[in-house]
């Protein structure tokens, strides 16, 4: 921790583990996906960026913890904070061990190692060495398969492993990309809320990418929703609850607070797209 | 039919065969981590057996040093091979990395003459000559010596790739390189490893093989029955390579001896495109196959 977020902690206001200014992200030199992305993440806060498909959610966790450079895309502008230091031109595994640590899109867990080494692998974060309890205490089910390979493990076992390497990393802020990505209501459920009490018990802070709005809104306490590129609307959790586009379009509800069909959205959202 | 010579003309194959198999290791390090198809492996073996003979007989040192020197040497060149050729051309397609090591072959057949010039060298003998006998069936104690050190040091990879950390990186960048950054794992250095490893296995190889046959610049040619080894097995698979290398170790020997010696290299390839027909990603291979 930085001397003025130890300074900010002591006054009583939360410092931000992670700061992004007016970030733009082009790839291959020609294609712009952000324009001028802000956010911020307080120390031990759950914060959700929401948005439609191809708005630059993923995109921007890449920005974040650098593995943009793997794909030939790059910050052209703007900066991250990272707990007071930039992170523009440290490498991903630099990054992660120093305690940022992004769980990918489509988990992405090493399908030919079996679920325990999935786990070893992830020690080179740093954390607590080899002693996995404390991720088989939170995912008891992980626990009894942990000899088995893991590409033969369920879609929510795969999640849970995938969460469970940034449990071994113990990193001060995991970027979340879609968790609830191809589960059933059920699993999404529970993955939700072991997220939500990773973030109580360990004081984990979290930037959570998500499609499922209503999921992501109870876990969070502030949440940004981005389109093109930018962010467009942003706020403490409660307000935006209340807030009427966002009722419609992200949590699909109609004004008297009924659930509308899908194909209403869409429609209505053809009609008015945000800030253009 | 002559069971007795059947036997023995078996055991030679299989001694080659773990020749083989440990060389197709160092092949498969390299292509299962960094996805290079190293075509200098037969010249990096051939490397090996060069810097031993230089250590054991130009500089007559005990051979347990020039072994060891040999190894420490290798290593240097692995990485240092990795760090300049390899490395910067990471993001290129596979065609042009691959047609880099063809000429890094080149250049060490190049650099191995003008130091020790062209002619055949007989390397100081370091394994035991004496002959043995399995049974009644005759063994050259060179083969055997060697296929013993062979199967230590295949047995010896295995158990690490299985069970050390740095195997566990390794086999994690195979399976998936950007997941691999996010575990932290710092996989350049991977990368690293894996050449560093590669080439002591083939400078390994290399003075095995030359403590056998004798060395030459040309015995890169090793090289050409370890791709269809490695072809054979599966291009990213470990227990491939060690298959195949006995098998084809075998084949040759039999075809050699009961066919003639210009039939050897017939009955590899012949084996090679039967498998490639039946199985075109090899026999334990995973599906997806490079497209060169």
């Amino acid at each position: 921790m930085t001397a003025a977020a130890r300074t900010l902690e002591r006054l009583g206001e939360p410092a931000t583990v992670l700061a992004v200014n007016n970030v733009e992200v082009v790839y291959n030199h020609t294609v712009q996906v952000l324009r001028g992305l802000s956010l911020q993440v307080a120390e031990g806060s759950v914060v959700a960026l929401l948005g439609s498909n191809g708005a630059g959610k993923t995109t921007t966790l890449k920005a974040i913890s650098g593995l943009l450079a793997l794909e030939n895309g790059a910050i052209t502008a703007g900066d991250v904070q990272f707990d007071g230091a930039s992170v523009r031109g440290r490498a991903p595994h630099a990054l992660v061990r120093g305690g940022l640590f992004h769980v990918m899109e489509g988990r992405r867990i090493f399908e030919d190692l079996t679920v325990e080494e999935n786990l070893v692998a992830a020690t080179y974060a740093g954390g607590a060495g080899r002693d996995f309890d404390l991720v088989y205490e939170y995912f008891p089910r992980l626990a009894e398969r942990r000899r088995a390979l893991a590409g033969y493990l369920s879609g929510g076992e795969q999640q849970m492993l995938a969460i469970g390497r940034a449990l071994v990393a113990a990193p001060r802020i995991i970027l979340l990309d879609e968790p609830s990505l191809g589960l059933s209501p059920m699993l999404t459920e529970e993955i939700f809320t072991i997220i939500a009490r990773i973030n109580a018990e360990r004081g984990t802070s979290m930037l959570l990418v998500e499609q499922n709005a209503a999921m992501a809104f109870a876990v969070s306490s502030y949440a940004y929703i981005m389109e093109t590129g930018r962010i467009v609307i942003d706020g403490p959790v409660e307000r935006l609850m209340r807030d009427q586009d966002v009722r419609e379009f992200y949590l699909g509800m109609g004004e008297e607070g009924a659930a509308r069909s899908y194909r209403d959205v869409k429609h209505y959202k053809r009609r008015k797209r945000w800030l253009s | 039919m002559d069971w007795l010579f059947f036997f023995e003309i078996s055991l030679a194959g299989l001694g080659t065969g773990g020749l083989y198999a440990l060389t197709g290791l160092a092949f498969v390090l390299i292509y299962k981590a960094t996805r290079v198809i190293n075509l200098a492996i037969g010249e990096l073996l051939m490397l090996g057996a060069y810097l031993f003979f230089g250590f054991a007989a130009g500089l007559a040192l005990p051979h347990w040093m020039a072994i060891l020197l040999t190894l420490l040497l290798a290593a240097v060149v692995g990485g240092g091979v990795e760090r300049l050729f390899i490395r910067p051309m990471l993001g290129e397609s596979p065609i042009s990395v691959f047609m880099l090591t063809i000429g890094l072959g080149s250049i060490l057949i190049g650099v191995v003459e003008l130091i020790w010039g062209p002619n055949p060298q007989r390397l100081p003998e370091f394994l035991p000559t004496t002959p043995l006998f399995l049974g009644e069936a005759y063994l050259s104690s060179k083969i055997a010596a060697a296929f013993a050190a062979a199967a230590v040091m295949v047995v010896a990879f295995v158990l690490v790739f299985r069970f050390w950390r740095g195997g566990v990186a390794l086999r994690a960048t195979a399976s998936d390189q950007a997941a691999a950054y996010s575990m932290g794992i710092n996989v350049p250095q991977v990368f690293s490893l894996a050449w560093v490893v590669a080439c002591v296995i083939a400078a390994a190889a290399g003075m095995l093989v030359g403590a056998i046959g004798g060395i030459a610049p040309t015995m890169g040619v090793f090289g050409l029955s370890v791709l269809v080894v490695v072809i054979v097995g599966g291009l990213d698979s470990v227990f491939g390579a060690l298959v195949a290398g006995l098998l084809i170790g075998l084949l040759e020997a039999l075809a050699g001896a009961y066919l003639g010696g210009e039939y050897k290299l017939l009955a590899t390839f012949s084996l090679l495109v039967v498998v490639l027909m039946l199985r075109p990603y090899g026999l334990f291979g995973t599906h997806e196959i490079e497209r060169l």
